[in-house]
């Protein structure tokens, strides 16, 4: 594990919460705990702040060990939502809403979130742009008021969010000829985007597949990435939320903070402990929930990094 | 849940990997009829020929063929899968388990594909001339 916040006696206390159903944080170098999930204090926001949730592949359309009911478990999660004592102003899911970009797919999906009476900002999954179309059903759904094949930007209490897409143009090919990519015209349109703004900006930026390499092996990473870090390196506190790798991995680069996301279907490998990365049809139902969850993203401060809370589906 | 990256079987991982790789492209000169991956090299002389998909890899990854025929890819694994060709002339939805894609190779030459899905997922038809 390279540069990561996360030392080892920190990393066994998360392990262990993480099947007791307690929250975590980690804010600056060391995990802290924030209370039991579904205790007021954990979700509780000081005043003037933004809290928003980050859900992730929930991948409506599974059916197979060990969640055949993904519907259900993405139900549980907009319910911890629901439920949360401080509302969220708004939620990110970082994509593979779909398993395989069916229409039925996603419009489960917008049933059950829709409920939580929400405004939602998505980013695709490659998953939700594997129609022959390569993407066209997804963007016609999900990309009005979007940039190019999908992505866009937009402020939101002082933070600026940007949605990133990296899920079109995956080049074939083992280790680093595998990985994602963002693209050219993606990536001067993101030059431009924070071109002018004030350093001291908070800035979020979401995209499906990690933006830093974490496995070239599974392709868990993005072959370009750097060039977009390298427009946000004077910005005093970025943070990167990804999705699809079905598990929660975190780095931290300077000022940039990277973390991947559970799912709310289904967990896969760590990195290299199977020979691939499919779902981990080995888990038993009772286990499931321990691997599934949100994230809570805190703003305590108008500026200035936010806190991260992950919590698990334990009820 | 938070999950570590081991370094130490990742490192053996890749040494096993540059092994094989290195096998594989002596056998390829010493041999011709294997691929560089050392993978066998399947004809299929009658139509149609079928690729199967199967724990993240296409089987044969090299099929051959005559111009015309008609490959069915079918995806038996647990995971969704894609077949799209790298100069993007052709390319599947996403293949759930049991599904199939079939596509008529016209002209000859080398169609090396992917699955868009899992990039690492690499096979390629190689369409020769029809008889006279």
């Amino acid at each position: 594990m390279t540069a990561t916040s996360v030392n080892r006696r920190g990393l066994l206390k998360c392990m262990t919460w993480a099947g007791t159903g307690v929250v975590w944080s980690l804010s600056g170098e060391m995990p802290r705990t924030l209370g039991l999930i579904g205790d007021a204090a954990a979700a509780e926001a000081p005043q003037g702040a933004l809290t928003f949730v980050q859900i992730s592949d929930s991948h409506i359309g599974f059916h197979l060990p060990p969640n055949a009911d993904p519907l259900a478990t993405l139900t549980e999660a907009i319910d911890k939502i629901k439920a949360m004592p401080t509302q969220p102003a708004f939620l990110v899911h970082t994509g593979d809403i779909s398993h395989l970009s069916k229409e039925q797919e996603w419009d489960d999906a917008d049933q059950v979130i829709k409920s939580a009476n929400k405004q939602v900002f998505y980013v695709p999954g490659e998953h939700d742009v594997a129609d022959a179309d390569n993407g066209k059903a997804y963007l016609a759904r999900y990309g009005k008021d979007t940039k190019g094949k999908g992505w866009y930007s937009f402020d939101m209490a002082g933070v600026h969010f940007i949605g990133l897409v990296n899920v079109f143009n995956f080049q074939p090919g083992f280790k680093s000829a595998g990985l994602a990519t963002i693209g050219d015209e993606q990536l001067e349109w993101l030059e431009k985007d924070v071109a002018g703004r004030s350093a001291s900006t908070p800035i979020v930026l979401m995209a499906h597949l990690p933006l830093w390499t974490i496995y070239p092996e599974w392709g868990w990473g993005t072959a370009d990435a750097g060039r977009a870090l390298s427009y946000l390196k004077r910005f005093g506190s970025v943070t990167v939320l990804n999705g699809h790798i079905h598990q929660i991995i975190q780095k931290v680069e300077g000022n940039i903070t990277f973390r991947t996301a559970a799912s709310t279907a289904y967990p896969q490998p760590a990195p290299g402990t199977a020979p691939a990365p499919g779902p981990m049809k080995e888990v038993p139902a009772a286990e499931l929930h321990k691997y599934l969850g949100i994230r809570t993203v805190n703003y305590v401060r108008s500026k200035g990094a936010p806190a991260l809370i992950d919590s698990t589906l334990v009820a | 849940m938070l999950t570590t990256i081991n370094p130490a079987p990742r490192r053996r991982r890749i040494a096993l990997l540059l092994g094989a790789v290195g096998v594989a492209s002596l056998l390829a000169v010493v041999l011709p009829e294997l691929t560089a991956i050392g993978e066998e090299v399947v004809t299929a002389a009658a139509s149609p020929a079928t690729v199967q998909i199967d724990n993240f890899a296409f089987a044969p990854a090299t099929l051959t063929v005559t111009a015309g025929t008609t490959v069915t890819w079918k995806n038996d694994d647990d995971s969704p899968h894609r077949v799209t060709d790298k100069k993007r002339t052709f390319t599947s939805a996403a293949l759930d388990t049991g599904d199939t894609f079939s596509h008529t190779f016209a002209a000859p030459g080398e169609y090396p594909y992917f699955c868009s899905l899992h990039p690492y997922m690499v096979g390629k038809i190689v369409v020769k001339p029809a008889a006279p």
